[in-house]
């Protein structure tokens, strides 16, 4: 197995920066908005935003959530998936709220489209947007694009890439794996 | 992938400790879900489940149905006292025939210990057991010791007796299973000749003084007197049960520490505890009732995950 370096630290923190500013930009002081980071994975770089909003723009009353969509998947019972769930944290009222959900890889899409069968649980949501730090593009299976987007990779179905954070994994840091 | 060892359900006694924590951890989350303004969850849309009880039960049934439907299954109900069975056909012919209309999974309360296990050789579905005879009753089980490690964080090392009449006990049973296998320290308190002999292979000890027992235990599950299972009487009456075994505020009060009150229900009130007891701030009774929906959630969904209708 090879693997290829995407983006380093510094570059995945320039993405960062720019992606808190376009967010800032189109929500403004967030009064009315949400992010949600879909689990895992999604929630480190939802924390990481989070953080610049908080320090950078000075925004304190951020509507801040994690999204676990384990059971709302269309594959359960087709593959290898993890069956177990993790942590489901939404301690505000999503009705009516402009929602922003975060994951860290768009792939096929599928994650995506059962996040938004499991936000429907916790009410109607007046607009969802989708950011994403890496976009996949060419192999998805479902028309689902994201609004913020950190980089475009082109990558072929065997490859796999692999985002490091150094809360969990001890860098900052994408990987392009080949096997 | 984490997954349970077993693709049925049959007693406590074929999980591993593992099985339990994943079990426990699954149900974490779907008494989340069961919590949330839409309580329900597409995961088991494409899978048919049938309830066949083949004895009473009102709580069970409405608790396993209720998880159903919140795991978006297609649910059929079946009762013994309304069907074939009074004409003579055999469990496993009602059981296929049940089959052929294509179901899934088979939740069963049976009044014969072992027809689980009987019918999972028999026949091709996930079965779970709801309750077989005096042998074992694995969901509740599951829900008391879910709740125990609710609140007390973790089971090992807890030390809890089981009060009552241990020898017509599925509950009691399953629950020693279940307990042990997570590290907990059991005793068993109840009249002579309500006590199976050998029970001590169990490793449980037998106390049969019920203050002793209290006094030395953190939680104490209180057993329902089942009059139906008794042919013929293994006490002089109720009353002198309820002076020897019966649990009332005023002997609470008497012991050095709180201690939890569970109870399996239905509750015979003035029998194993007295209202005050049951309605008390010690008294975990309806958060077990709660916990039993998020349980059977995650035992159907966990098991569900085996039935492979799509193959890769």
């Amino acid at each position: 197995m090879s693997q290829k370096l995407l983006l380093n630290a510094k570059e995945i923190n320039i993405i960062l920066q720019r992606l808190a500013c376009q967010l800032v930009e189109n929500h403004k002081n967030f009064e009315n908005s949400a992010l949600i980071g879909i689990q895992p994975r999604g929630s480190f770089l939802a924390n990481r935003l989070y953080d610049i909003l908080k320090k950078d723009y000075g925004l304190t009353s951020l509507n801040y959530g994690k999204l676990d969509i384990t059971f709302y998947r269309d594959d359960f019972r087709r593959g290898d998936k993890v069956l177990k769930a993790s942590e489901t944290d939404i301690d505000f009222i999503v009705e009516n709220k402009h929602v922003v959900l975060i994951d860290d890889v768009l792939f096929t899409g599928r994650s995506i489209r059962s996040a938004l069968t499991a936000l429907q649980s916790f009410g109607r949501p007046s607009k969802i947007e989708l950011l994403t730090l890496i976009d996949r593009r060419f192999s998805r299976h479902l028309p689902i694009q994201p609004d913020y987007n950190g980089r475009k990779v082109d990558a072929i179905n065997d490859e796999h890439v692999k985002v490091c954070w150094i809360e969990n994994d001890g860098e900052d840091a994408i990987y392009l794996l080949k096997n | 992938m984490k997954e349970l060892s077993v693709s049925n359900l049959l007693g406590i006694k074929y999980l591993s400790a593992e099985d339990l924590h994943l079990i426990f951890e699954t149900a974490d989350q779907f008494k989340k879900v069961i919590n949330r303004p839409i309580k329900k969850v597409p995961s088991l849309r494409d899978i048919t489940i049938a309830n066949l009880f083949f004895e009473n039960s009102t709580r069970t049934r409405l608790s396993f149905e209720l998880a159903e439907k919140r795991l978006s299954a297609d649910v059929i109900n079946f009762s013994a006292s309304s069907s074939s069975v009074s004409k003579g056909e055999t469990l496993i012919d009602t059981v296929n025939n049940i089959l052929a209309m294509k179901v899934d999974m088979v939740v069963m309360r049976h009044p014969n210990p072992g027809a689980g296990v009987f019918l999972s050789k028999h026949v091709n579905a996930s079965i779970v057991n709801a309750g077989d005879g005096a042998h074992e009753h694995p969901t509740q089980a599951l829900l008391d010791v879910f709740s125990i490690r609710e609140k007390y964080g973790d089971i090992s090392g807890k030390k809890i007796v089981i009060v009552g009449d241990i020898m017509h006990s599925r509950v009691a049973l399953s629950n020693i299973f279940a307990l042990k296998k997570l590290g907990a320290e059991v005793k068993v308190c109840g009249p002579n000749s309500l006590m199976p002999k050998h029970i001590e292979s169990l490793g449980v000890k037998v106390e049969s003084n019920l203050i002793k027992a209290l006094e030395w235990c953190d939680i104490a599950n209180m057993l329902r007197v089942q009059h139906e299972r008794m042919e013929h009487s293994y006490f002089p009456s109720t009353r002198e049960y309820v002076q020897q075994y019966g649990v009332n505020k005023t002997l609470l009060e008497t012991l050095s520490k709180p201690i939890t009150i569970m109870h399996p229900g239905p509750i015979n009130r003035g029998v194993e505890i007295t209202s005050d007891v049951a309605d008390s701030e010690h008294s975990i009774i309806l958060n077990q009732v709660e916990n039993g929906v998020a349980i059977r959630m995650a035992v159907m969904y966990l098991l569900a995950s085996k039935i492979k209708n799509y193959e890769n």
